[in-house]
């Protein structure tokens, strides 16, 4: 065999796709601290978009790069938030730690569920996604579990430490904001990291071909229990934030509607990119508050007009669409 | 004596009613270059699926170096040192060429599991991916998508694919279906510099290709095997002619 030399290696390390850190990262974040800034009236709204961006990432590694077709992943959130609060209720009421324990609680909803649904494929674990989601929120309605969870009165009155023992949370919202900001700060380093790893090019590989995966020795359903577990985490932090920034807890954060907006964020910004989950969460949230403040009762046509003309006309989402013109462009090569 | 590479007894496979695979046994010694002929659908393609365990057998048994491996999940049998190709072409399409062979390096180097490192830097995984690609004279592709390729490199990259995993049995399920006629002969080149210790079953149409690979042959028909024998045995033989040869070559 001829002798390997640089060029070649460095030719064909070209060939495995680079996700990395870049300053494109930094806008999303730049943009959010201009809005602190200049906008400060707008800070709990921000503080939800960040919640729903760091729940559209964790579903984005589990649909978009694994394929899990998962319609339950408020499982993961709602077990999150409920999670954070009980911890804040009876234990402590630091908040870093009250995220870990929620991602501790979403990583084990993972590994108890994933074997379950993960040996299915496509509709199987629609079916069986949602019948978990909807199994729990029965759950914690039950006059057994009402003790626990508040039924539907769900839990309130535990308060929350200064993050670091030196920011207090204000009612402006101040300390909320740059909190959420971190945190998601942080999910989205994580989703990177796994993206970029041998293992998250082994969830691309599922993503298209399990059979093929199988057949180079790949114990499927185990990676996916894995993924599952990693995505269940970061969606439970999600949960357990809102949990945290709200001080309150309800059924509704077991709802299949937290689920249903995800996925529509997700369809709206693109799916298996990262910055689709960014940009869908932000546009969809913020669409929904500023046609609701225009029609409070019809806001959700707006919603839906918008899904349908993202749908005809940005099929890969809005990230997507941008990609495509950028190359089309002579922007970026592929 | 040494166990054969791989061993099939008494190997059966109803769907419902439909007997697909009857009482077919097979023996491989190790560096055999066995192929299996037959008529389409004589269940060649089934074996291949009995053998690499995406198909559980209703009776008989399976040993590779003398292990059964009967009841063993499929991506076991490839921890053992079993790899297939598939009849069509079965990559992953929205990745790269580089990327889907360095998903085999990945996997044999058991790095699937890592969640942390970046791909790009695992060395075993860059450096063999190109190492492979030059030395089938695939480095061009490495950056393009396999969904772009056409499809006579595909069947390529699938080669590529199971060499990657350095098994000891190869199951190759029609190689060189859909590759232009020029393509066929880099094809069995290729197939002709595998180490000699692999263990190769290979399923084919093109018999200028059986003929020159293979040393034994056989032949299946109606999912039982009707006669196996050296490649001089079965040229001769009127059966074979008659079943499949003969049909053909009117064709
Ligand atoms: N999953 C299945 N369920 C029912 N019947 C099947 C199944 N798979 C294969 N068969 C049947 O088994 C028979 C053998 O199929 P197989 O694909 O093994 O043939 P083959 O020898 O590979 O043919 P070809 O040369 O066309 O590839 C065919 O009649 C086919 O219809
Ligand atoms: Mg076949």
């Amino acid at each position: 065999m001829a002798v390997l030399d640089r060029d070649t290696i460095n030719a064909v390390r070209e060939g495995f796709t680079r996700h990395r850190l870049s300053w494109i990262d930094t806008l999303p974040f730049l943009f959010a601290a201009l809005m602190y800034f200049f906008a400060a009236r707008y800070l709990p709204l921000g503080t939800q978009v960040m919640i729903q961006v760091a729940f559209a990432l964790s579903l984005d590694l589990a649909l978009g790069y694994g394929g899990i077709d998962s319609l339950g992943h408020v499982a993961f959130f709602g077990m999150g938030a409920y999670a954070a609060g009980l911890y804040a209720l009876y234990v402590s009421s630091e908040p870093l730690s009250g995220l870990a324990v929620a991602a501790c609680i979403g990583a084990l909803t993972g590994l108890v569920t994933g074997p379950l649904v993960l040996r299915a494929r496509g509709l199987t674990v629609v079916m069986l996604t949602l019948a978990i989601a909807t199994m729990l929120h029965e759950l914690a309605n039950t006059s057994a579990m009402k003790p626990i969870t508040g039924g539907a009165d769900g839990l309130f009155g535990f308060k929350i430490a200064p993050v670091f023992g030196m920011f207090s949370f204000d009612l402006y919202g101040r300390t909320a904001y740059w909190y959420s900001l971190g945190v998601v700060a942080f999910v989205f380093i994580i989703c990177k990291l796994v993206v970029n790893s041998p293992f998250g090019l082994a969830v691309r590989g599922m993503r298209d071909n399990p059979v093929r995966m199988r057949m180079l020795g790949v114990n499927v359903t185990a990676r996916l229990v894995t993924l599952y577990c990693v995505s269940g985490a970061l969606a439970a932090m999600a949960g357990g934030l809102s949990a945290q920034v709200t001080k309150l807890v309800g059924l509704d954060s077991l709802a299949f509607l937290v689920s249903g907006n995800a996925l529509v964020m997700l369809i709206l910004g693109g799916a298996g990119r990262l910055y689709g989950a960014i940009v869908g969460a932000t546009v969809f949230v913020a669409l929904s508050d500023r046609a609701a403040a225009i029609d409070p009762f019809n806001w959700l046509f707006a919603v839906g007009g918008v899904l349908i003309l993202a749908v005809r006309f940005a099929p890969q989402g809005i990230v997507g669409l941008i990609a495509d013109w950028s190359q089309r462009l002579g922007w970026v090569r592929r | 004596m040494a166990a054969p590479a791989l061993a099939i007894e008494g190997i059966s496979k109803n769907f419902g009613g439909l007997r697909v695979s009857r009482d077919i046994s097979l023996s491989l010694p190790v560096g055999a270059r066995h192929a299996l002929i037959g008529p389409n659908g004589a269940g060649k393609t089934t074996l291949v699926n009995l053998i690499s365990g995406l198909l559980q057998p209703s009776s008989g048994r399976i040993a590779l170096d003398g292990v059964d491996i009967t009841n063993l999940a499929p991506e076991r049998r490839v921890g053992l040192g079993l790899a297939r190709t598939f009849q069509i072409s079965s990559l992953f399409p929205s990745l790269t060429v580089a990327e889907n062979v360095g998903l085999a390096f990945e996997a044999r180097f058991g790095l699937d599991r890592r969640l942390w490192g970046r791909v790009r830097s695992r060395p075993e995984i860059v450096e063999g991916t190109a190492a492979l690609l030059q030395s089938l004279g695939l480095l061009e592709l490495a950056r393009k998508r396999v969904a772009d390729l056409p499809y006579g490199q595909r069947r390529l990259v699938e080669i590529a694919l199971v060499l990657a995993l350095e098994p000891k049995t190869l199951l190759l399920d029609e190689p060189a279906a859909g590759l232009a006629v020029s393509d066929r002969g880099a094809l069995l080149d290729l197939l002709l510099r595998l180490p000699e210790a692999l263990t190769i079953l290979v399923i084919e149409h093109d018999m200028s290709l059986v003929f020159r690979l293979a040393q034994r042959i056989t032949v299946l028909v109606e999912g039982q095997v009707m006669t196996e024998g050296s490649v001089a045995d079965i040229r001769a033989d009127p059966r074979v002619r008659d079943v499949y040869l003969g049909t053909r070559s009117h064709g």
